[in-house]
């Protein structure tokens, strides 16, 4: 077995003194997809930003390790440029900054012209010269979110509910471009309601409850078994029990 | 010949006894600075005009950060005075007037009308300095229906250590015309001690339209008292963007403009970031005296090290069916520093809408977040939200001169951050 791009080794992560995860182990190989899925509440975000470093998100243990490097005491933006991309599901608005001078700054290429191809791919061409995130509808931020995920191209991409808010036409252009940025890279990609992955590739799945993984398996497999039995059947599945 | 819509009720030698009686009055806002511990100078004689190009190398430098060009390229006139002195004074477009105000009113006995009536000269002991020993200042006018196509800049540079320049500025844009204005005062670099009175009085004629983007450049040890009073008479437009982005010692103003006339609008935009001990008492006044006038005063304001800021606005409804809205937003990046908001909405008429939203706090930690998740660094992530915070949109500016402020706007930062 290679050597893992992503390794989540025993890890605890408590917010405000309290658990929400614990003793998680995750590895994510090279030119993998994996799906994290779960109830809400179940931790999917929390370990998105904890595998990002965000001071918030205390880990009373563990260690993660990118690219056989350990991770675990680098800032956000180390780990970052180390190869980790985001698109968040809930992003602030920034005043007075505008999304073209963010992309030239945190994406691969400063050009306006190669930013603006980009950005029409997204359908964000209008927005380039807005505030970042400010005054947007909850697709577009989710289009602004995996916009900016393009522009860098990192190796370890994570997708925190790429789909949820958004209406069925976008959720294709999304899912599809998203297909594109990940072939010859790995990501980790949260979804609810899983329609994302009838565009997506996904190699395979997680599923998260109260805070431990407790299943893992066929993405495609999981995600259909989840909609007819719901998550407590996951638990009572017998090849996790 | 031109006048004054509005003849003033007193003569000028009244206004002048005003200023005698008002030479100790003390200022109703900011510290008390005594005039006379600084170099009472006289206004210099004027003499052949000296090109900018010809200034002395430091002295270049400190105008260009105050968005002074000295090749003059993309201007429509200049006005610079070092000290007390008027090196330059000229307008290259034709129904365009620059020249200093002791020599406009030589030429125009009819300026006397004018003279303090925008500003009290009685207001405080400032105003009164400046009503009885001015030392020039600039006067600009643009003739009935012209338009500049480039800005005016215009400088008041202090040179001489322990100096108290008190200029007085007179702006006229007659009917129909548009006149737009860069100005910088600035030091140079070794000055010690000195004083800056700036006396300015607006006239915006009926449908006329006047910009003025002040960028002041001082030093931590200069003390700086601007008056300012607008009147916009019908249909008229003032727009107002004022930047500080460096250490001073205290500077404190109110400029109040009057809309007179039906119809009239005006625009403050002031944008500060407090450095070292600078200590900063600024606002802005707006007094509705017509109906369906209109105006904004915004201000976006830093304190950083151990700075105080005090942030005033003020609008006075008179008349009916008017509209204002106050903005003021504080943003503290040190536990030393320190921000007033005092926004005044005092309202005569039943049939208006005055607004005001005032906010104070820190960068928030999820947007420094947001932006290092990016790969920006914590500091390149504060950097950029300070200048995202500072990014007023300024509506009503032609292209050309948007992209000046812009650039101007660039040249404070690239010191600042």
């Amino acid at each position: 077995m290679p050597e893992p791009l992503l390794e989540i080794a025993d890890l605890t992560v408590s917010v405000d003194g309290k658990t929400i995860l614990q003793n998680i182990n995750l590895k994510v190989q090279k030119n993998e997809v994996v799906c994290l899925f779960g109830p809400n509440g179940a931790g999917k975000s929390t370990l998105l930003f904890a595998v990002l470093g965000y001071p918030k998100y205390h880990l009373d243990s563990g260690k993660i390790f990118f690219k056989s490097q350990e991770i675990t005491h680098l800032s956000v933006d180390e780990r970052v440029r180390k190869g980790i991309g985001i698109a968040f599901q809930h992003a602030p608005g920034l005043r007075g900054v505008k999304l073209i001078d963010l992309l030239k700054l945190s994406g691969n290429s400063e050009k306006e012209q190669e930013i603006k191809t980009l950005a029409k791919k997204f359908k964000m061409e209008a927005f380039l010269n807005r505030d970042v995130n400010f005054g947007f509808s909850g697709g577009e931020i989710k289009r602004s979110e995996v916009l900016q995920l393009a522009a860098s191209s990192p190796e370890f991409m994570l997708l925190d509910e790429p789909d949820s808010g958004v209406d069925i036409e976008n959720v294709e252009l999304l899912g599809t471009e998203i297909n594109e940025m990940l072939k010859g890279k790995s990501g980790l990609i949260i979804t609810h309601v899983g329609y994302i992955l009838n565009f997506i590739k996904a190699h395979r799945a997680v599923v998260l409850y109260e805070g431990k993984i407790v299943c893992e398996g066929d993405p495609y497999q999981i995600l259909k078994d989840i909609k007819v039995k719901g998550y407590k059947g996951c638990l009572e599945c017998p090849k996790c029990r | 010949m031109f006048r004054v819509s509005k003849v003033p009720v007193d003569t000028y030698e009244e206004r002048l006894e005003k200023a005698r009686k008002a030479l100790d009055k003390e200022p109703l806002y900011g510290p008390d600075v005594d005039i006379n511990q600084f170099l009472l100078e006289a206004a210099a004689a004027e003499e052949k005009e000296i090109p900018l190009t010809e200034l002395p190398e430091e002295y270049r430098r400190q105008a260009l950060h105050a968005g002074i060009i000295t090749s003059e390229e993309g201007r429509s006139g200049t006005f610079f005075q070092q000290d007390t002195k008027v090196l330059c004074a000229h307008g290259k477009q034709e129904g365009l007037e620059v020249m200093s105000t002791t020599r406009a009113l030589k030429k125009y006995d009819w300026l006397y009308d004018y003279l303090w009536t925008g500003v009290s000269s009685d207001s405080d002991k400032y105003t009164a300095a400046v009503a009885l020993h001015r030392t020039h200042g600039y006067f600009i006018r643009t003739l009935p229906g012209t338009k500049t196509t480039f800005p005016v800049q215009a400088c008041l540079f202090i040179s001489k250590k322990d100096l108290v320049q008190r200029v007085h500025n007179i702006i006229i844009a007659e009917p129909g015309s548009e006149l737009h204005i860069i100005t910088g005062c600035t030091t140079s670099e070794d000055i010690q001690s000195a004083m800056h009175i700036g006396i300015s009085e607006f006239f915006v004629k009926e449908g006329a339209k006047i910009t003025f983007t002040m960028v002041h450049s001082w030093n931590k040890e200069v003390h700086v008292r601007p008056r300012t009073g607008v009147i916009v008479e019908e249909g008229g437009t003032f727009i107002n963007n004022y930047i500080c982005l460096k250490e001073v010692s205290t500077l404190q103003m109110y400029p109040t403009v009057f809309l007179r006339g039906m119809g009239s609008r005006a625009r403050l935009n002031s944008i500060i970031y407090g450095l070292g001990i600078s200590r900063f008492d600024i606002g802005a006044r707006a007094v509705f005296e017509a109906p369906k006038t209109r105006a904004e005063i915004i201000a976006r304001v830093i304190a950083d090290d151990a700075s105080e800021i005090i942030s005033r606005g003020n609008m006075i409804g008179l008349s009916k069916d008017v509209k204002g809205h106050l903005e003021c937003h504080g943003l503290i990046l040190s536990d030393y520093g320190r921000i007033v908001a005092i926004p005044e909405l005092d309202a005569k008429q039943k049939d208006l809408e005055l607004s005001h939203e005032a906010a104070v706090g820190k960068l928030a930690e999820e947007q420094i977040l947001y932006l290092m998740s990016r790969g920006l660094t914590a500091d390149q992530a504060t950097s950029l939200l300070v200048r995202g915070f500072l990014n007023v949109d300024i509506e009503g500016l032609p292209p050309a001169l948007e992209e000046e402020t812009k650039r101007l706007m660039e040249i404070e930062y690239s010191d600042l951050l």
